[in-house]
């Protein structure tokens, strides 16, 4: 099923815009509301959109199964081991040994209202960018199992 | 290195069946060596982990690990309510069921690597299989009532998959819905459970809710909310009508791990009864202690007459999971019923704990041993059916032999594991009141009964020209049976080890509040 052109090329224009608000999204998640999982699942909307407004067969081209089987495992790697990275610095599991330490995501936060800084807390952005990605290829992967499910009844 | 890995256990003995998992799938890739070399070195590596860390509890005491701080006490900014950490607390108790989780997740992972061989989507098979381990592993070792939670979920949630993996069969998606929608609304009840205690008390960690509680009104109905849905994971009659239809359709080797996560499940409902609530209930230990006991009563009871006109092998033995079940609830519930009573409970309720908890080790080891075995017939001959099914003592010997050893420990025949056990709840509860042991007997002696019919339907008789081609199964299987039945005749040869080092820790561990408290809150 194909929608028409005006509704293919919006959701080719909206595409890359849904994948960048997800990347903030994730990025900011230490500091605003929204974190990994909802990062995630805002770039799977993009992916989403492309599926509803263009054809399967014609998508898969551009979001791969065995791609997004990848980027699940990569996420869930970069989670696992951001928890364990904690042991080598002589911390326990999911210890924070990036904080304080005067490199990357590591000043100290400011206290009293101030308009952020994105160079805190340590191994949360991390964590939040392994589960940013995992979401994004497992909730994509599903939505394309979905839909090519519904493909394979339409045909004759 | 040594210390490093001793020092970090509690958190290797979920990272590695996570780590497993996550990578299975692009392990899978590699081709069908590579992963089930993967899936091998994965369930080892997660067994001796387990081992290590129930060794080191059993020499050293409590090992309490916590989450991104090196003690409890240990908060950011220091001044926050105290403790907010997510915190693994493996006392003794915990040990025992880490034990019987790894070990059975080494044997079933082995049997599974020829007896899933001719499947599809193998990956993603293993990747769930070791979701499940880690979740249920991770149940058991916990000290966090939100993290049980967590852990509950992602074993259901695997378990659900694993029941509905053989989709060419529809009875398969079925009976993974009802398992996934049963354990859904379970956890619901218990995420409800701990809302309301969360609410009150400002802690999830159980020590520290434990230390708080009031048994208000609201701490009751959380009781209520936990204590049902626990029971009902763990196949206790009358919510026990998931097990029959889960057992069945699952792969055997995945039957033989939900009866190590429904025992998991077991490890929670005890773990609530004993610790969080504890002494809140002194005002009446009978009542709750015969919640228990008529749960455990209904559930053999039930159970075993259920399994009798069963034609279905895997129904059949599903049937008795349940029935044996009801054993440890009777052993443990007797237990809480005189916990009260310090004479009684040195007298003969610590014994009956001792053969509740004893029981959770041997049934994990004989119920995954009979399931692997019914699997490996399956595996050959492609029924279950007990009808068309004979004749295969010629052609599986050894499969016979593992049945029999299964068979005989199940009815509590001596001298298997199943003795061992039975023998302590009978004796103990007997004092307790007669009545009740002699149901214990009798529900004993129809397992025998039932399994009687059940081997010499499937092994007697003359050979059969429609399984002539059955053959002995393969070296994985083998071994794997062979784990299991292993313990099964060591545990029943020589009991007296297994219960000074492994059983009693574990029953005073329960039983010791207090003890649990202290280990976090140090003594307040």
């Amino acid at each position: 099923m194909k929608m028409t052109k005006i509704v293919r090329t919006t959701a080719d224009v909206f595409y890359p815009f849904c994948l960048v608000f997800g990347l903030y999204v994730v990025m900011h998640g230490h500091l605003t509301p929204g974190g990994g999982f909802q990062g995630g699942a805002v770039m799977a909307t993009g992916a989403a959109l492309l599926l509803v407004a263009h054809a399967y067969e014609d998508i898969t081209g551009r979001l791969r199964k065995t791609a997004m089987k990848i980027l699940e495992a990569i996420g869930l790697m970069m989670f696992l081991f951001a928890g364990l990275s904690g042991l080598l610095f002589e911390r326990p599991f999911m210890g924070n040994w990036m904080a304080f330490t005067g490199k990357w995501f590591s000043h100290p936060v400011a206290h009293g209202p101030n308009p952020g800084d994105l160079n805190t807390a340590g191994l949360l952005p991390l964590l939040n960018i392994g589960v940013g990605i995992e979401v994004l290829g497992g909730l994509t992967i599903i939505l394309l199992y979905m839909l090519s499910g519904i493909h394979a009844e339409k045909k004759p | 290195m040594d210390t490093f890995v001793m020092r970090h256990l509690p958190a290797l003995l979920i990272a590695t069946p996570l780590f497993a998992a996550f990578l299975m799938p692009l392990v899978g890739t590699a081709g069908r060596t590579a992963r089930n070399a993967w899936a091998f070195l994965g369930a080892l590596l997660t067994a001796a982990i387990g081992l290590t860390l129930a060794w080191k509890v059993w020499t050293t005491g409590t090992v309490l690990y916590v989450f991104g701080a090196a003690t409890p006490q240990q908060t950011l900014p220091p001044d926050a309510a105290f403790p907010i950490r997510i915190m693994f607390q493996v006392d003794a108790m915990s040990a025992l069921m880490a034990v019987i989780a790894s070990l059975s997740a080494l044997g079933i992972t082995i049997y599974s690597l020829s007896a899933e061989s001719k499947q599809s989507g193998l990956e993603t098979f293993y990747a769930m299989l070791f979701l499940l381990i880690a979740g249920v592993l991770g149940m058991v070792v916990t000290g966090d009532l939100f993290n049980f939670f967590i852990f509950l979920e992602i074993s259901s949630l695997a378990g659900a998959a694993l029941v509905a993996y053989r989709i060419d069969d529809g009875v398969a998606v079925e009976a993974g819905l009802k398992y996934a929608l049963l354990s859904t609304v379970g956890a619901l009840a218990v995420l409800t459970a701990i809302g309301m205690l969360f609410a009150q008390y400002n802690a999830l960690n159980m020590a520290t809710l434990a230390s708080r509680l009031q048994f208000t009104a609201l701490d009751k109905v959380a009781l209520v909310l936990l204590a049902v849905p626990l029971a009902m994971k763990c196949g206790a009659v009358p919510m026990h009508f998931w097990t029959p239809d889960t057992y069945t359709t699952a792969p055997s080797s995945v039957t033989a791990f939900l009866v190590v996560s429904s025992q998991a499940s077991l490890y929670g409902l005890f773990r609530i009864l004993y610790t969080l609530y504890g002494d809140l209930l002194q005002f009446s230990w009978a009542t709750f202690g015969w919640f228990l006991i008529v749960l455990g009563i209904l559930s053999m009871f039930i159970g075993v007459t259920m399994a009798i006109p069963q034609k279905d092998v895997k129904r059949l033995m599903a049937y008795h999971a349940v029935s044996q079940t009801g054993y440890m609830l009777l052993g443990v519930g007797v237990g809480l019923a005189v916990l009260g009573n310090a004479d009684a409970l040195a007298k003969y309720g610590k014994t009956a704990m001792a053969g509740g908890l004893f029981h959770i080790i041997n049934h994990a080891m004989y119920k995954g041993l009979l399931f692997l075995t019914a699997g490996a017939v399956f595996y050959r001959c492609g029924t279950r059916n007990l009808n068309k099914l004979g004749g295969l003592g010629h052609t599986m010997p050894w499969t016979m032999v593992f049945f029999m050893i299964g068979a005989l420990a199940i009815a509590g025949v001596p001298p298997f594991n199943g003795f061992a056990s039975k023998l302590l709840i009978y004796e103990s509860v007997f004092r307790f009141s007669p009545f009740l042991s002699i149901i214990a007997m009798i529900v004993s002696i129809l397992t025998l009964a039932s399994f009687v019919k059940v081997f010499h339907s499937m092994f007697m008789g003359p050979p059969r020209a429609e399984f002539a081609a059955a053959r002995e199964v393969p070296a994985p299987m083998f071994i794997g049976m062979a784990i299991l039945a292993l313990f099964v005749v060591v545990a029943g040869l020589a009991p007296q080890p297994f219960i000074e080092h492994m059983i009693n820790p574990a029953v005073d561990a329960l039983v010791d509040r207090a003890g649990y408290i202290a280990a976090i809150l140090g003594g307040r």
